[in-house]
């Protein structure tokens, strides 16, 4: 009885969402930026020196740099959202921006999600930062000693299963980075990305990233699912970026060591 | 034993119900390790916060002025902050700040680690409650009890040792109780300072193979046990002590 209401009901639901998504397919995401005058792009605002916040409190790095590529060749301006890995997508997926360029590790999972863009832009992997007297040489070397870590990241296990490490996990960065600084860890085992920049800064004088990276897994950048044409525009802007050098330019201007990933890309589109 | 480890592989595979615990032997370990330090954690922080209630008791009707201001001190600081707030501290703050010890390869470490800290920090928490809960059982020891000990000699040690608290405990012990099953659910906030218990291993393991609902259905049946054996073994002890005619 109540079988004829429900599949009217369905169909009709059915009906509205093609609908709604032909519209979707039909405004096109670059003519709007153009109408609007502005690129809103969603950066990390924590996460030196890929985009963080200077003393001002405005939001500067590498990623923002590259967002700002992309606003001049459309010529528009360009306002940072800033966002955390937990929300990334959503703020993609919501229309709250029209661009997300935010460290994310691309994944297939994630690709069903938003549109990543081919090819991928940056890459990191795990490693350790460490004092230099330790003098660690190879992951084997932390068996049996207790490393920091960040409670839920996925090369836990790893280095605690392979390596035999003790893990030491913490809920966030701040507490891990006081526990290696205090000694209740000899290391701290998080994305070679971070560390670099921490190697670099004076209050770290002494430490090092020792040891080879692994797992290392390319970042995407994103737009929203169904922008075709801004999809490709994207593509062809990172191909630009690895062929003229402009993110082997920017980590040297940011003080990160140039990365294997960044140097290869540039060979192949140079 | 392996052939039943096995069999929750097989669940997994035909049911998706993931318990990684049970079939993975590194998982396995992990868990038991954490099972295992719940439990030492609950047992030295019970063992501890019932003899600071004890003595904190007695400290509270001393006649120095001061004495009973310091005990008064202890139970406001400790009563009044969050027993989280109170881990940080006690790891980050005051960890600092103590002298280090070698640590065998070339460092230093500092000299308590975080089991020592959480077993301090919850020792010194549930504790502020246990004097209280004490005091309160010594005043509902009738006044005339004391003045006949005193009459006849005793000491004030005496006093408290043998009369006041044999009598007190068997007025507090569900009060106690309801403190000391608290403070086994607290254990769980070592896991803020990276203390290897149960909460801590359970979420390693739900972040390694996104089994969160089974994980959490674990662990509330895993406390529910471990409080339910406290219960039974504190509810035991009441009836042994029970003195009929005394108390309610």
């Amino acid at each position: 009885m109540i079988k004829p209401i429900l599949s009217k009901l369905v169909s009709a639901s059915v009906l509205c969402a093609i609908a709604m998504s032909s519209q979707v397919a039909q405004a096109d995401a670059i003519d709007d930026i153009k109408k609007s005058g502005v690129l809103k792009v969603a950066v990390k605002a924590d996460y030196k020196p890929y985009g963080f916040r200077d003393p001002s409190g405005a939001i500067i790095g590498i990623e923002p740099e590259l967002a700002k590529d992309v606003a001049d060749r459309l010529g528009v301006k360009v306002e940072y959202v800033p966002v955390v890995s937990s929300n990334r997508m959503q703020f993609l997926e919501q229309g709250k921006v029209d661009l997300m360029i935010a460290t994310m590790t691309d994944k297939p999972d994630r690709r069903k999600v938003v549109s990543i863009v081919d090819p991928n832009y940056y890459s990191s992997g795990t490693n350790i930062l460490a004092p230099a007297k330790y003098g660690f040489k190879k992951w084997e070397d932390l068996k049996g000693k207790p490393v920091c870590g960040i409670q839920g990241a996925f090369y836990n296990k790893k280095t605690g299963k392979e390596y035999g490490a003790q893990i030491v996990a913490f809920k966030g960065t701040a507490e891990a980075y006081a526990a290696l600084k205090g000694g209740n860890c000899v290391a701290f085992v998080y994305d070679d990305s971070a560390i670099v920049a921490k190697t670099k800064d004076p209050a770290w004088e002494g430490y090092e990233m020792p040891l080879k990276t692994i797992d290392d897994a390319p970042w995407g950048l994103a737009v929203k699912l169904g922008e075709t044409k801004f999809h490709e525009l994207m593509s062809d802007q990172i191909k630009s970026w690895h062929k003229s050098g402009r993110i082997l330019e920017l980590e040297k201007k940011w003080g990160v060591d140039n990365t294997p990933f960044a140097l290869k890309m540039h060979e192949e589109y140079k | 034993m392996e052939s039943f480890f096995d069999w929750f592989r097989i669940l997994y595979d035909n049911t998706g119900i993931n318990l990684p615990f049970l079939y993975d032997s590194y998982d396995r370990a992990r868990m038991w390790n954490g099972f295992l330090m719940t439990i030492k954690l609950s047992v030295v922080a019970l063992f501890f916060s019932v003899i600071i209630g004890i003595i904190g008791a007695w400290l509270q009707n001393s006649p120095l002025k001061w004495t009973r201001r310091i005990v008064n001190g202890y139970i406001q600081i400790f009563r009044n902050t969050p027993p989280l707030v109170q881990l940080y501290f006690f790891y980050f703050a005051i960890g600092a700040l103590l002298p280090k010890v070698s640590n065998g390869y070339g460092g230093e470490v500092p000299i308590l680690g975080g089991f020592a800290w959480a077993a301090i920090s919850l020792s010194f928490f549930a504790g502020a409650f246990n004097v209280e809960i004490f005091r309160s059982g010594m005043e509902a020891v009738p006044k005339s009890m004391t003045e006949a000990a005193e009459a006849l000699g005793f000491s004030r040690l005496q006093i408290y040792k043998d009369i006041t608290l044999p009598l007190a405990f068997r007025v507090v012990l569900p009060a106690l109780n309801n403190n000391l099953v608290n403070l086994v659910k607290t254990t769980t906030l070592a896991y803020a300072i990276a203390v290897p218990e149960m909460l801590y291993e359970s979420n390693q393991i739900w972040s390694d193979n996104v089994n969160v609902t089974e994980m959490m259905i674990f662990l509330l049946l895993a406390y529910f046990f471990l409080v339910g054996v406290l219960v039974w073994g504190m509810n035991r002890w009441e009836r042994s002590l029970k003195i009929p005619g005394f108390g309610t």
